[in-house]
């Protein structure tokens, strides 16, 4: 069984209180569609579970695959480096199918992030060693595709539809609690 | 804590264990070419057995491996993907996944390579999702085998190479 080997810190990208009784992290592609698929199905166990979950994000572009992966992922961080890392992550997978310079830019100026800064942070690639660290991490900790699942620091071997994460969470409560 | 729950796993499966000599062999690796693992002696081998070419899911075990490469190659180790698929289905399917290290083709006669290794799933005629780690010398510093439908990752390879004598 594959162990989360990379612990989570306050760089990481989270929702939900730090002292809940589960952690869900997930290594997410913005290009892949299984990814894509599981974005809104874990928006509904996050609303299932509320103050119970904690939610991490972390990256895992399988670049050689998705052209477009690293740049998103580079444009979601470029955008938590202000304090917008969901408002751009959401949109990046609501938009999926139009990844590219265009729609980075066009949702920069929706988030009132300067368009001009972002053009810059991906032409220096400013965020790629995090990145690359996230990707790295990943690997270390059995990521073994996309999107891949950890809860409470084991991974998710199960399919990620909701009722399998929610039974999934569930049991990892139970566990954490008698614990 | 990977390496008992791999033993184990050795154990049950029979794949070779650590300290076996890699069973030479030449396969396919393009319609008309062939690869010898004891011309790769005196670096690292990685030897990933798996069920089939065009599983159909992102970032399925090849395409993973693909990616990491550049981790695997900071130990100087070679990466051969072995599946019983044929030449020619090992050529397209390299071409659509851009995969950029060799698949060789345990064909004919079938899985007779990956039965050598105790890597072959005679209920189903394939591979079985095995990973081997040679050392430099042709040893086996390292096995596992994975339940058929998990696909294994690549932390274990990573461990065994960081494990390797310099």
């Amino acid at each position: 069984m594959a162990i989360l080997k990379v612990p989570l810190t306050a760089e990481d990208h989270a929702q939900g209180p730090e002292n809940a009784d589960v952690t869900l992290v997930e290594y997410g592609d913005y290009e892949c569609s299984y990814c894509g698929q599981a974005y809104p199905i874990v928006r509904q166990v996050q609303k299932r579970f509320g103050k119970s979950l904690r939610f991490v994000f972390r990256n895992f572009p399988l670049s050689e695959m998705h052209p477009n992966a690293e740049a998103a992922a580079e444009v979601a961080e470029f955008a938590g480096a202000q304090g917008k890392f969901w408002e751009m992550h959401d949109r990046l997978y609501e938009n999926q199918e139009r990844l590219g310079e265009a729609l980075y830019l066009d949702l920069a100026e929706k988030l009132k992030l300067s368009t001009t800064a972002l053009r810059q942070a991906l032409e220096q690639r400013t965020f790629e060693a995090r990145v690359r660290a996230d990707f790295k991490g990943g690997v270390r900790s059995g990521v073994n595709g996309t999107p891949t699942f950890f809860i409470n620091g084991h991974r998710h071997d199960g399919s990620f539809d909701f009722e399998t994460l929610v039974s999934a969470i569930q049991q990892a409560m139970v566990t954490a609690k008698s614990a | 804590m990977a390496q008992s729950s791999a033993s184990n796993v050795t154990h049950r499966s029979g794949v070779l264990p650590a300290g076996a000599v890699a069973p030479n062999f030449t396969l396919h690796v393009t319609p008309d070419q062939t690869l010898t693992l004891s011309d790769l002696l005196g670096r690292p081998v990685i030897l990933a057995f798996y069920p089939a070419d065009w599983s159909p899911v992102c970032g399925d075990q090849m395409a993973l491996y693909n990616e990491i490469l550049p981790e695997f190659r900071k130990f100087g180790a070679e990466l051969l993907g072995v599946s019983v698929d044929g030449s020619w289905c090992h050529d397209a399917f390299a071409a659509a996944r851009h995969l950029h290290f060799p698949l060789l083709a345990d064909f004919e006669p079938k899985g007779a390579v990956a039965r050598q290794y105790g890597a072959y799933r005679a209920v189903d005629g394939v591979c079985e999702r095995a990973l081997f780690v040679l050392d430099k010398k042709g040893i086996i510093a390292w096995s596992y085998c994975s339940p058929v439908a998990v696909n294994p990752g690549a932390d274990g390879i990573l461990q065994a190479l960081e494990d390797l004598p310099k």
